[in-house]
């Protein structure tokens, strides 16, 4: 086999095209505006094959979109939550909404505000003192997120809790559960408020965004034009410290004007010292 | 009225029009969250036979939401042209499925039929249709409207550029703007959805895109998608304003959760149509709609969610809008569950609105939650260029970093317009042939650092 191989060389070079994908030069084009990619991360100047994404950009995009959906359904591990939320120094307690499974929990968005009658059962027991916050720990559509963010915030949290002496109810951990699970547990625990931890909906450049919702005077049947939203909350983009003074600051004012929502407009950025929150005063 | 249907030794029953549509419209979510939905496949099939029978002229009798508390059913109601009716009158839904499929209906003539066809007459013949159905009907629809170029002629497909950031700045947006042009984007629109709803973040947006549309003269239009009260003080501020933007559903209550009515909407478009800033025409808003977007506002009155849809082109149409397009995935999939319901979905959108006079485009897109990738939108995007969409997203590789959801991207376009030879609107395309981005094959030409929009960036994205 090796001999007629060896004579076909020379024909090539005496005139046989070479292959044309070869001859027609290159066959994958570099966006010339690349030094513009450093300044959003939106995907620029990815560069093209004809008309397609290179190979490079088809992987990347698949492994984003594999790690985002991997953040909806990995598996919540609520024990791990609550053992180490309960090394921060808080109480715990577990809880599941009504939604039994993942599917469930997709399809139906209004089985994952409602508690799970062993949960309500649990919560009717207890017999819980009044309290200034309750703090709900809930998967919400990235588990990936809670996992990752729920702890060092509350970590940071903590110290905001004592500067201001507020009284907390146990910190309830919910699998499947949705933002609005949050009021039902805050009126059970008879909280003044109650903030709720979620993973948000995971982006493909962000699947382990955490999102806080805080509502005052939590009851079933609260509309989300009755909570504060903090967003973003991931080493990209709000930090823990960040976002745990903005939470504080909210709830400093919900306490005091009764209310949250739409009329309580989030100005703690007025407090911020070089964009940086003012660490808490203790003692 | 009751309707009825036996398939062997089962009857059927159906309380009402309502009930009837419901159990006929094709399996998803959305109508089983909210309860509506067909019990089985066969009582599925015995409601849509059930409804071929029902005479078109009954919808104009039977309304599925109460005329009397929705200002939605008296807009379609009060405004139905009975003489562009007329050819039709007699039929069933069914013969009006032949009807639609026929030679007889020409593009001429469904032009002419457009303002007599309800939204719940096209919401009901294309639950007896199949996918392909939906796609040859509506390639046969063309709507055609114009700012300051041409968007919807025969043989073209536009692109609306969605260059947004998730904190607004103006380098990463403008840095997300020059790749799209150079990708040959942005004829539909350069529409941004900022996110702020500060009138000074909203106001810099305008003026950036505005600044880019007249610094290179380009022949397109800017919106910044916010709501349609803010478009109208931003234009009282004296800001630059193109296309005024809103959100629209199929009732008044779920209108109501958006915060707009009737009235306001007219508002909206006088504000907009005062600062005469067209060329070409005066079409000057841009309505979004999405499947369930009445459900989640508690205000679907027990009606499947794919005729709401069709009910927020009905609220569209008067207002002669530029762009209208479903956001046919974006909601979730509580409402269209996988790959298969929103490729469903999205051609039914386009259908309905297209027969109905509306220049329809789609946001082919999903949320990482739903059972859908890259895939499922290049079946439905290339579906929809056969069906002769009016216009598609076009983001950066397809991922909204801002919104957290993936679309059509740049390079998503050129591939539909390489597949089915599908043009951009005519002066944008000679623009980019002027502006050397393409050839006079219409081709995206190899850049070299030195191109106009390159140069410019320097300063622009400093």
């Amino acid at each position: 086999m090796s001999k007629p191989e060896s004579e076909e060389q020379p024909a090539k070079e005496a005139g046989v095209p070479a292959d044309p994908v070869i001859e027609g030069g290159e066959y994958r084009i570099e966006d010339s505006w690349s030094r513009l990619a450093g300044i959003t991360p939106a995907r620029i100047a990815l560069g093209r094959v004809g008309t397609g994404l290179p190979t490079r950009e088809v992987l990347r995009f698949a492994l984003a979109h594999a790690q985002a959906r991997d953040a909806v359904h990995a598996p919540f591990d609520s024990a791990r939550m609550a053992g180490e939320i309960a090394a921060l120094g808080f109480e715990t307690l577990e809880l599941a909404s009504a939604a039994p499974a993942r599917d469930a929990y997709l399809r139906r968005p209004d089985l994952g505000r409602r508690l799970s009658d062993a949960s309500r059962a649990v919560l009717r027991a207890g017999a819980f003192p009044p309290r200034d916050l309750a703090i709900v720990v809930a998967d919400g559509l990235s588990s990936t997120a809670i996992h990752a963010q729920a702890v060092p915030f509350l970590a940071a949290f903590k110290g905001r809790i004592a500067e201001a002496g507020w009284r907390v109810a146990p910190v309830a951990i919910a699998s499947q559960a949705r933002v609005a699970l949050g009021d039902e547990v805050g009126e059970a625990l008879r909280a003044e408020a109650v903030v709720v931890l979620i993973g948000e909906r995971p982006g493909l450049s962000s699947p382990d965004s955490l999102g806080l919702y805080l509502t005052f005077a939590p009851r079933a049947g609260r509309t989300d034009a009755e909570r504060n939203c903090i967003s973003n909350v991931r080493g990209e983009g709000l930090s823990h410290d960040q976002a745990a003074f903005k939470l504080a600051w909210l709830l400093g004012q919900a306490l005091a004007r009764r209310l949250t929502g739409v009329s309580l407009k989030d100005e703690s950025d007025l407090l911020l010292v070089n964009g940086q929150p003012p660490a808490p005063r203790l003692g | 009225m009751p309707y009825r249907h036996v398939v062997g030794p089962q009857t059927y029953l159906f309380a009402d029009l309502r009930e009837l549509m419901a159990k006929a419209t094709p399996l998803r979510s959305g109508d089983m969250l909210a309860g509506v939905a067909a019990a089985s496949a066969e009582e599925n099939v015995a409601a849509r036979m059930c409804l071929a029978e029902v005479p078109l002229a009954t919808f104009l009798s039977e309304a599925l939401v109460p005329y009397e508390t929705d200002e939605v059913t008296r807009l379609i109601i009060d405004t139905h042209d009975a003489s562009a009716f007329r050819p039709i009158s007699h039929m069933n839904v069914g013969d009006f499925r032949d009807f639609l499929l026929s030679g007889v209906a020409t593009g001429e003539v469904l032009a002419a039929l457009a303002p007599g066809v309800t939204p719940e007459m096209a919401a009901a013949v294309s639950k007896l249709m199949r996918n392909q159905d939906l796609i040859a009907v509506a390639r046969k629809c063309r709507v055609v409207t114009k700012f300051r170029n041409t968007i919807g002629l025969p043989g073209t497909m536009a692109v609306r550029l969605q260059p947004n950031h998730p904190t607004d700045d103006p380098a990463g947006v403008t840095a997300s703007i020059l790749d799209g042009l150079l990708y040959g984007c942005g004829d539909a629109v350069i529409g941004i959805n900022p996110a702020s709803d500060s009138l000074p973040v909203l106001s810099e947006l305008l003026r950036l895109i505005d600044g880019i549309i007249q610094r290179f003269d380009i022949p397109t239009q800017a919106c910044v998608l916010t709501h349609v009260t803010t478009s109208t003080e931003v234009i009282n501020r004296g800001v630059p304003v193109d296309l005024v933007f809103q959100s629209i559903a199929g009732t008044q209550a779920a209108n109501a959760s958006f915060g707009i009515d009737l009235a306001v909407l007219r508002e909206g478009r006088e504000a907009a149509l005062s600062l005469k800033r067209g060329t070409l025409g005066d079409n000057v808003m841009y309505f979004e709609t999405g499947q369930g977007s009445a459900l989640s506002a508690n205000a679907h009155h027990g009606v499947d969610q794919q005729t709401l849809e069709a009910r927020a082109y009905a609220v569209a149409r008067p207002f002669k809008p530029l762009l209208v397009n479903t956001v046919v995935g974006f909601i979730g999939p509580e409402y269209l569950y996988d790959g298969k319901q929103i490729i469903r979905a999205g051609l039914e959108d386009h259908f309905c609105g297209k027969l109905m006079g509306v220049p329809l485009g789609c946001d082919v897109c999903y949320t990482n939650h739903a059972e859908a990738d890259q895939d499922d939108m290049d079946t439905l995007m290339t579906l929809l260029g056969a069906a002769g969409v009016t216009y598609i997203m076009g983001i950066p590789g397809s991922d909204d970093v801002m919104l957290n959801y993936q679309s059509t991207s740049f390079h998503d376009q050129l591939y539909l317009r390489e597949v089915l030879g599908l043009k951009r609107a005519p002066e944008f395309e000679a623009w980019l042939q002027a502006m050397g981005i393409t050839g006079p094959d219409g081709r995206l030409k190899t850049q070299r650092g030195n191109h106009p929009l390159l140069v410019a960036a320097r300063e622009l994205a400093a």
